[in-house]
Order: structure tokens, then sequence, then C-alpha cells
């Protein structure tokens, strides 16, 4: 088991739950009632420090190396699955992988970035930081689905877009701007959840949907705790403050009216039951289609737009304080 | 005693607050570091005269250059907020106040409906002196604004980018709106209104990855950085130098993401050029 700095506690419980039961193998002493005992304590040192987490520690916990990621959901969910490959133009991405699948007999294009799962496959994957061919696949992927009629899923989980030299060469920016506008015109349903970190452009750019959900314990943000704490704080050290500052967690962004909804995770997070995640995501996933099956093509595309047409706060200024602000220039 | 002198009253820039374009009587060019008269570099289009340098200008000097004469300035009356009550080495009120302070626009875009050579335009042009030209929830709403009036009023639209990107102060919200101007110029698109994106230095994050890649048309002012990472956070990720020309309006052009590259001095006459050929009044593009 990796525990993160937070979870120190319950580290500091589970070796003496180990050994405790190492004391009871050999025989001697019976134990069972100090075990219980102890699993208890155990299960309410986890929910104390799950029911306050911070911003920071949800993003840790969002980066967990033993988090779910979009393949383990994908098989989770889909009894069938055929992973495509590839945009059509250049390559095949490894950092956005994506395919048709069917949940209990619905068809879906469903697409995600993915991680690797150890250090050799974190690299095959690139951290899930795609290049523009990732998204240009996401986009081949989503077309595929609209003229077929498929509901479009997908799964949100990279600390950003890749800030290479051939990414930029090939036009990153204007494969996440191309996405967005295709995404805002498609005519099937699209259900967008960040399963871990939802960082930037590079997230948003598959994340336009009729329906955003957050895992619990994600975020969501314009720029990453650390990159915002090099640029505004001018240090690396601020992380913890910036991530408090941007106020990314689900709560915040579904506070704010940026996101749909929230799927609770298992007690301890994602990782400690991913089966039970996985049936989770699944439900919301369902129900999000059904709904959304029952709008018409056009009821859907207007209201997707006018979802997003309404994200922002700003104030309105009377004329004469206009007429004032003026004069003092 | 110093050489000049201030002709307004309560004028307290910091040096490093300077303005790139700047008022005074001379000006020193960026790159060149050659002086000349302002009077000649305005007579120039806010060009270096001696090495054609696009200096940053802002959104006002845009309407001047393009508009013929007068204007009407739209949806001015919308102003930032500050909803996550954000605060780093300063609260974000205070960087909006001094902002509101140090420049002649209220954001970092200025929307504004005037003639090129007769033809209508809205023009949204983008201002990097305020807040680095950072995109937030009014330079959203602003763009979705002037799209909506496009569509009113059959104008086309010409969006001038000019930005650092996103609006981290904004957090969500802002990028937010890279999906809210990105969907509201398919409404634009479906109207069959015209969209020209104009970029300039610097041209750079969320601003790149939404709008301003979308144009119908995509041009760029020379030498322009444009990119969506920033130059220095390339260099940090794959540790190498980047190559000379990496990220400029040249490197766009010949990785063909852009329509072609357009000296200030011509830019008026160019987008006269392109509102002729889509001038749905024109008796020839009747349908």
């Amino acid at each position: 088991m990796v525990f993160l700095e937070f979870e120190k506690p319950l580290e500091v419980l589970y070796e003496q739950l180990e050994k405790l039961q190492q004391v009871g193998d050999e025989g001697e002493i019976d134990v069972t009632e100090m075990i219980k005992m102890l699993e208890n304590k155990i299960k309410n040192k986890r929910k104390e420090i799950y029911s306050n987490l911070t911003g920071w520690q949800k993003v840790q916990l969002s980066r967990h190396p033993e988090r779910p990621y979009t393949f383990y959901y994908i098989k989770q969910m889909c009894r069938k699955f055929v992973e495509l490959h590839g945009d059509r133009y250049y390559a095949d991405d490894k950092a956005i992988v994506g395919g048709i699948g069917s949940l209990d007999g619905q068809t879906v294009v469903i697409l995600g970035q993915q991680k690797g799962v150890n250090t050799k496959m974190r690299q095959y994957r690139n951290f899930g930081m795609a290049n523009p061919e990732g998204y240009r696949k996401a986009l081949r992927l989503m077309k595929l689905a609209e003229r077929f009629g498929f509901p479009v899923v997908t799964l949100i989980d990279t600390p950003g877009a890749y800030p290479g030299l051939e990414a930029e060469e090939r036009g990153q920016a204007e494969a996440i701007a191309r996405n967005l506008f295709e995404m805002a015109q498609l005519k099937v349903p699209i259900v967008s959840v960040v399963i871990g970190e939802g960082a930037s452009g590079g997230a948003i750019g598959i994340g336009l949907g009729d329906r955003v959900f957050m895992l619990e314990n994600t975020w969501y943000s314009v720029i990453s705790p650390e990159s915002c704490s090099s640029i505004l704080w001018r240090s690396w050290d601020y992380k913890e403050q910036a991530a408090e500052a941007l106020k990314l967690t689900a709560d915040d962004m579904y506070e704010f009216g940026l996101i749909d909804g929230i799927i609770k995770e298992p007690m301890g997070g994602a990782h400690s039951n991913p089966e039970e995640m996985a049936k989770m995501l699944k439900r919301h996933i369902k129900k999000a289609i059904s709904e959304l099956q029952e709008m018409s093509e056009d009821e859907r595309i207007d209201a997707r737009i006018e979802k997003y047409s309404k994200m922002g706060e700003y104030s309105i200024i009377s004329e004469e304080e206009i007429v004032n602000e003026n004069d003092k220039k | 005693m110093g050489w000049f002198k201030r002709l307004k009253d309560g004028i307290q820039t910091a040096t490093r607050n300077k303005k790139e374009a700047p008022e005074g009587l001379w000006y020193k060019c960026k790159r060149c570091k050659e002086t000349s008269t302002m009077k000649e570099m305005k007579d120039n289009f806010l060009k270096c005269p001696k090495c054609n340098y696009h200096a940053r200008i802002g959104s006002y000097d845009y309407f001047d250059i393009i508009f013929d004469g007068t204007y009407t300035e739209l949806f001015s009356e919308l102003r930032s907020k500050d909803p996550l009550n954000f605060t780093d080495l300063k609260p974000y009120t205070k960087r909006l106040d001094e902002a509101y302070k140090k420049n002649d626009v209220s954001d970092a875009i200025t929307v504004a409906h005037g003639k090129v050579n007769r033809k209508a335009l809205v023009i949204a042009a983008m201002d990097f002196k305020f807040i680095g030209g950072s995109m937030g929830s009014v330079v959203g709403q602003r763009i979705a604004n002037a799209i909506d009036y496009c569509i009113e009023t059959r104008t086309p639209l010409l969006i001038i980018s000019k930005s650092g990107g996103a609006r981290m102060m904004e957090a969500a919200y802002s990028l937010m709106q890279l999906p809210k101007t990105s969907a509201k110029l398919t409404l634009l698109a479906k109207h069959k209104i015209p969209y020209i994106s104009l970029m300039t230095d610097p041209t750079t994050g969320g601003v790149t990855a939404s709008f301003a890649m979308l144009g119908d048309i995509n041009i760029a002012e020379p030498e322009a950085l444009i990119g969506f990472a920033g130059p220095r956070v390339i260099k940090e990720t794959i540790k190498k130098d980047l190559p000379d020309g990496f990220q400029t309006s040249e490197f766009l052009l010949e990785h063909g993401f852009l329509d072609f590259i357009v000296d200030r001095k011509d830019l008026k006459e160019t987008l006269s050029d392109l509102l002729y050929f889509f001038d749905e009044t024109r008796p020839a593009n009747a349908s």
C-alpha cells in the first residue's frame, strides 16, 4: 500500500495491525478482539482524515499512484470494447486512448487520457500529456460516434497538454480549439468525467460536454497548483496556497455551476475500492446518457451552448459610472 | 531636474510598468534599440521606423488604424469580478484596480463597431497591458456579446488576439471561457458570418487554444510570438534550446496554421479586401 503524506497516521495503524496479526499467527495469544478494535480505529481514522481534505490533499489523491486510470474504467464498465488507434493524419497518440464499447448493450464511443501504471508505461503514455494527434484522434472518434448516433463518453485525467516542440509544430492549440468548436455542435450526447487531474486546455480539449462530472477527489483548473505557484508567487514553494486559492476541487466547481455533478468516491479514495468506483461511475454515465437521449439533437446542442454561454462572473456598471471613469482619464 | 516634464498630474507609474508603446516624444525600439520620434513612429503605423518592429499597441490604437474615423464602443459596461476571492502576492481586486488606473481600457479586450472603407466591421481587440491580456470572464463575455451583436446586425467579426493566456486569478471561470467562446463561434459560423482572427505579439495559452485559432481566416502580424505553451515552459520540458524563429508568425505560416502574415501598414486595406469578398450585400454575392 502507498500512503500519502496526510495518511501517515493510517500507516502507523496499519503497521500495528500487521504486527498484531503476526502475533496472532504465532498462535500463543488470542488477538481477535484487539484486531477488531484496531480495524475499527483505522476505519474511524480514515473517515476523519477523508472528511476534511484540503485542496492540495485532493490534488495529491488525484495523482495517487494506485488510482485507477481510463482503461481500468473502460474494462470494468464495458463488457465488450475495441480500442481504435490513430488520428489518420500523423500518428497514434498514446496519451489519449479510445474506442467503441458497450455499456450494458448501449454502444458508446469512449475515450480519455491514459496514464501509465508503472515507470516504463508512464513514459510510454507520456504521463497522460497528449500531443495534437491525441486530440485529433479523439475528434475522429467523436465524429465516428456522431455518424452512427453513438453517445460519447470522455474521461479526463491529465496534468496538461504536452508542452513540447513538435506539439507546437503540429498545432497543439489548433487541435484543442478545433475540438471545442466541433464538440459544441456534436449531434450526439457527450458525457465527460474528470477521473483524476483536470489541468487546463489539455483537459478541456476533450471536456466540453452536455454533462460534466467530477469524481470527488479530483481537481479541475486553468493551471496546476505548482505552475500557478511558480508564476504568481515566483517560487515553487506555494503549491498548497495556490491549490487553495484556485478553488479547484469538485465541491468548488459544483458550487460555481461549472460542472453538473460530483460522483462520490469510496471512503479512502477511488483506489481503495476501484471496482466500487467503476460501478458508481457507470451508473452516473448511464443515467446521464439516457436523460440526454430523451432530448432532440437540436435541443441538446442549444442547451449545451447555453450552458457554456452562462459560465463567467462579471458585474455590469451604469452609464453614469462609465462617464465618470472616462472623465478621470 | 529631468529633461522632460510630466504634463499630466498624478502619474506614478513605476519604471517596470511603463507602457511598451509610449506616449511622450521619443520612441525607443525594444528590438533594435534605435530611437525615433513618436511622430515618425505613429506615421509608420506604430512600428519602429528603423527596423519595422511591430510594437505592442493597445485596443484603441488598432481601432484608429483600422476604422474609418469614428466607431462605437460596445459592452464597456462589463467589469471583472473576483469570484474566488483570489489572493497571491496581491489580492486580485488590487491587481484590477491598478490595471484600471494604468490603462485606458476597462479590461483585456475592447469591442467596437465601425467601418472599414465604408464596410461595417466589429472588432474585438485585446490589450496586453491589462493584466497581460489575460482572458477572464469579461473577455469571454465581451466576445460572446460581440458574436450575438454580429449575428443580429449581420456584421463580420475581427478578433485581434494579444494575450498571455487565461487569467489565473479567475481559475476555472477563465478556463471555461475556452469552451464558451468556441461554442459561440459555432453560432457565428452557422449564420455564415465571416470571422477573421488576427494574432499579434504575443498570442499564447488559452486564447490560442480557443478563438484565436478558429478564424475562417487566420492571419498574424510579422514576427509575433504565437503558441500554446510559452517558450520557457517548453524549454524546461524538453531541456533543449529552441530553434531560432520557433513559435513566430513565420513559423506558424510555414506549418500551415496561418493564411498569411500582414504588415500593420497593409492591415486596413487587406481587411477591406477580405470584407469585399465576403460582402453579402453585393449583388454578385446574392445567392
